[in-house]
């Protein structure tokens, strides 16, 4: 018999197998598309998470002030050695008159101020520039750098007139181990509910297949391959996972849409996360969401079937 | 040299429990049509059993012509079911699959193609009266008419033998006499028969060779014997 006859009728027979056990099939489906919802769940929640933290991120930063009288080159050779630094994502200068402009900007409708600023006569701010870690963890280490160049008081050290990490080093801390939590509890919950998700498909599949042991039993005895009698399950193990993997797909779109808490997404979060929209990720990843949805159901369903029916397949 | 031949055979199940069939030695020749009786738990679907390997004896040996089945490949071992059909009290059609598919699987693993597949199910549907039946599901059959579907496919492959284990446990007298006499046709055409049964009548019946077995053990056999129990 050739390859292509046996696939054929494989391939058939996995199809009428799946359409004449349409409750059985209703079944698997469903469970897969729970698990595929979890999956998107996951997918979704930790794309939200990592936006946030990018976000949170890059609101915390050191910054050097510099004393009024400090030279530019004094400035620059600070801003240099900061860059040198392997931890140090970037710096950007903020000059006097950058500075006094942004006050100005602030203030513009405090007029008592602007107006003390104007008897002055001369620009009271310094310099400042504004420093980004590669993480979070790395700040403490940058502005000790700029402490022991501050109290070294040779160089161009002497130029600098505060480093602003100390006031904000509680809040730094905090976010750091936030930071580290989410991710450690990310992991942890996700490898849990991918683990819970592929224990419910097995199981669900294991119990379809268990109706149909007495027939993998006769299969057996008429003197089928065990190829033969593995084949249809596969297929219809493949079937339940291409049906719930389109399912999913579709339903995704009017369900973040409106209803993002029907997969457990809870939309309050989403209204902390700020400029993180769920749909909007989506549909600008959907190929990643085809790809990790359809591939993950259709190699569990194959791969469920393949276990189950093994263990009434016997010589 | 026998056809089959079971050479002192002994199978005990558990350690230490009592064996299911016992220091058995029984030869059968092409074309017979044995029937094997005994109680409940005399062991008679053990012995059978043996015979495509699906129970693998503790001692001895079960030949197939010149080859010791248990000592088959798995490729050798599909083959031999291949030739060896079997019927069963509980039928065990495939329930997801009618009539015509039932018999045509037998086919599809033998090797066959489409068009051979096409001609002969219709065939061998008629031969055991149920050409009306063919696109029906197991579950829209009597039990008589199931147990012909089973025999359709046991058959349907021209084995050299055909094991009838219990087949008209569960049917009336009047299934239970069709069934035997298509038992007798298949034998007539030269199929080797081995049957098991309960069932007095169906052994007087057919008066050809009986072998009785009680307690893992054959106690008698006789050439062309009645029900003796």
């Amino acid at each position: 018999m050739s390859y292509w006859t046996t696939t054929k009728r494989i391939a058939r027979y996995g199809l009428v197998g799946f359409v004449r056990n349409g409750f059985v099939s209703l079944s698997a489906i469903l469970m897969m598309t729970i698990m595929s919802f979890m999956l998107v769940n996951i997918m979704i929640s930790n794309a939200a998470m990592t936006a946030t933290l990018k976000d949170l991120t890059n609101k915390v930063d050191v910054t050097v002030y510099f004393r009024t009288n400090a030279t530019g080159d004094q400035i620059e050779q600070i801003n240099r050695s900061l860059q040198s630094l392997p931890e140090v994502a970037s710096v950007s200068l903020m000059t006097r008159e950058q500075a006094l402009a942004d006050f100005r900007e602030r203030h513009k409708n405090d007029q008592l101020t602007i107006q003390a600023l104007d008897e002055l006569g001369t620009n009271p701010l310094g310099a400042s520039l504004e420093i980004r870690a590669k993480q979070t963890s790395q700040y403490e280490g940058i502005a000790k750098y700029l402490q022991a160049q501050q109290d070294s008081q040779s160089g161009a050290g002497v130029a600098i007139d505060k480093v602003n990490f100390y006031q904000n080093k509680t809040a730094i801390d905090r976010l750091t181990n936030i930071i580290d939590t989410s991710k450690k509890n990310g992991i942890a919950k996700t490898i849990f509910l991918a683990v819970c998700a592929v224990l419910i498909v097995l199981n669900t599949i294991r119990l379809a297949i268990y109706t149909a042991r007495d027939e993998i039993g006769v299969m057996n005895l008429v003197g089928a391959s065990r190829w033969y009698v593995r084949g249809p399950f596969m297929v219809a193990g493949v079937l339940y996972g291409v049906v719930s993997s389109v399912l999913v797909l579709i339903l995704l779109y009017p369900i973040l849409l409106y209803h993002p808490v029907l997969i457990g997404l809870d939309p309050t979060t989403e209204l902390l996360f700020g400029n993180f929209n769920s749909f909007t990720y989506y549909t600008a990843n959907f190929l990643l969401f085809f790809v990790v949805v359809t591939g993950t159901s259709i190699a569990l369903g194959a791969l469920s079937s393949y276990l189950a029916v093994r263990r009434y397949l016997r010589t | 040299m026998h056809m089959i031949y079971f050479d002192k055979v002994t199978k005990t199940y558990f350690d230490g429990a009592a064996a299911a069939v016992a220091d058995i030695t029984l030869g059968i020749d092409p074309g017979e049509f044995v029937s094997i009786v005994g109680h409940s738990g005399a062991g008679k679907t053990t012995l059978l059993k043996m015979l495509f390997a699906e129970v693998i004896p503790t001692e001895g040996a079960v030949f197939f012509g010149s080859r010791d089945v248990s000592k088959l490949s798995n490729g050798e071992l599909l083959k031999l079911r291949r030739n060896i059909g079997t019927i069963f009290q509980d039928y065990r059609l495939l329930s997801t699959k009618n009539v015509y598919e039932n018999i045509a699987f037998a086919l599809e693993v033998a090797g066959r193609n489409d068009e051979d597949i096409a001609g002969d199910v219709p065939h061998v549907l008629d031969l055991v009266g149920l050409s009306d039946k063919i696109w029906s599901f197991p579950h829209e059959l009597s039990g008589g008419e199931q147990q012909r579907v089973a025999i359709a496919r046991a058959i349907v492959n021209q084995p050299d033998v055909l094991i009838a284990d219990e087949p008209t446990g569960n049917l009336d007298p009047i299934n239970t006499h069709d069934i035997v006499e298509i038992l007798k046709k298949i034998n007539d055409l030269g199929t080797t028969v081995l049957l098991t049964t309960h069932n007095k009548s169906v052994v007087d019946s057919i008066d050809r060779r009986v072998v009785t077995m009680d307690q893992g053990r054959i106690v008698r056999d006789d050439k062309e014997g009645r029900y003796s129990l």
